[in-house]
């Protein structure tokens, strides 16, 4: 078809968002299954946040694993992550964002929560400051 | 149409092509600008990934001002997020009419993209304005602050996509479906589907956790 059509054949590799050229209803259809997830998991996700029929505490934890599954669905769906031997290089690069943004996010939340449980309470500090 | 001399146009109308399928040297040039752009994004992730860490280390550090249960509106982010979702899928139209070089439905496509960003960047202003004039803007707590830095940086960066997206329409039309310009529809499509990753974590942990604490 295009000339970047052939490298793919000659090199078997895959630019990161590019998709695998199929025929036109096929990834048409690729991209609806994508959006119909995605548009699933955000209305689970808004229902739970303002309703009463979920036993509260589990709220937030069911807010993100909903969050983390979508983000899931984008990835595969729209940015055309696959785990194929011609997305190695790509899942590589996303796996090592991912482990930086767990540390940052986790080790901060851990840390500073931390931090709070040994702190004495603001006021108690502050009655020892005057 | 008028794009028919340019479809035909050969791989080394674009200046910076390199013909890599003789030897076994670099990888072609789509790959190397995608995994290169990939790398930039997932940097940008890593960046806000600081910002998601503040809000969350200081999204109880309201002093003595309104939490997020008070100033969220559930309603505006459900549409907000609507409208981000469809302009992703309507990106992923025109990253289709593009490898189709179809310039018509190129057009269409990336129009209504843009149109969708521009509707939830409206949205977003205006919910920024709202709160600023309630005396409730960056300045009020180390909450706000955090809340007016992780949303607005995502706002900002959907208002330099929309500008991004501009160009590549008009540069569609300018010089066609040159190879070149075929590489930045596909660093487009992968900064606008990223936006949209980021904002499932923004209505996630701000909004939708935010409200229910």
């Amino acid at each position: 078809m295009t000339d970047h059509a052939q490298e793919f054949d000659d090199r078997g590799d895959l630019a990161p968002g590019e998709q695998q050229h199929g025929d036109l209803r096929s990834r048409i259809l690729f991209y609806v299954a994508g959006l119909g997830l995605a548009v699933l998991l955000t209305a689970t996700s808004f229902f739970i946040a303002g309703t009463n029929l979920v036993w509260q505490p589990s709220i937030p934890v069911a807010i993100i694993v909903l969050a983390i599954a979508q983000m899931g669905v984008h990835l595969v769906f729209f940015l055309h992550i696959t785990t194929g031997p011609d997305n190695t290089n790509n899942v590589l690069a996303l796996a090592f964002g991912l482990i930086i943004v767990f540390l940052v996010v986790g080790g901060s939340l851990w840390i500073m929560a931390n931090l709070n449980h040994n702190m004495m309470p603001m006021d108690q500090l502050m009655q020892m400051q005057q | 149409m008028s794009v028919t001399s340019v479809e035909q146009a050969p791989a080394y109308a674009d200046p910076h092509h390199l013909h890599a399928a003789e030897h076994p040297g670099p990888a072609p040039k789509r790959i190397v600008t995608g995994y290169g752009f990939w790398i930039f994004l997932l940097s940008d992730i890593v960046m806000f990934s600081c910002f998601f860490a503040s809000f969350a280390v200081l999204s109880r550090a309201t002093a003595g001002g309104p939490g997020g249960a008070e100033l969220f509106d559930v309603r505006n982010v459900a549409i907000e997020t609507a409208l981000l979702l469809l302009s992703s899928f309507t990106c992923g139209m025109a990253s289709i009419a593009a490898d189709r070089h179809n310039a018509l439905w190129f057009q269409v496509a990336m129009a209504v993209t843009g149109l969708l960003g521009a509707g939830f960047l409206l949205l977003e202003i205006r919910e920024f304005v709202d709160l600023v004039g309630r005396g409730d803007g960056p300045s009020r707590s180390a909450f706000l602050s955090a809340f007016f830095t992780l949303v607005g940086c995502h706002g900002l960066h959907v208002a330099s996509g929309i500008l991004w997206l501009l160009t590549m329409m008009a540069q569609v039309v300018a010089k066609g479906f040159r190879a070149d310009i075929e590489r930045r529809i596909l660093c487009f499509a992968l900064f606008w589907h990223a936006l949209d990753i980021i904002w499932v974590a923004v209505f996630s942990v701000v909004y939708l956790l935010g409200s229910a604490t």
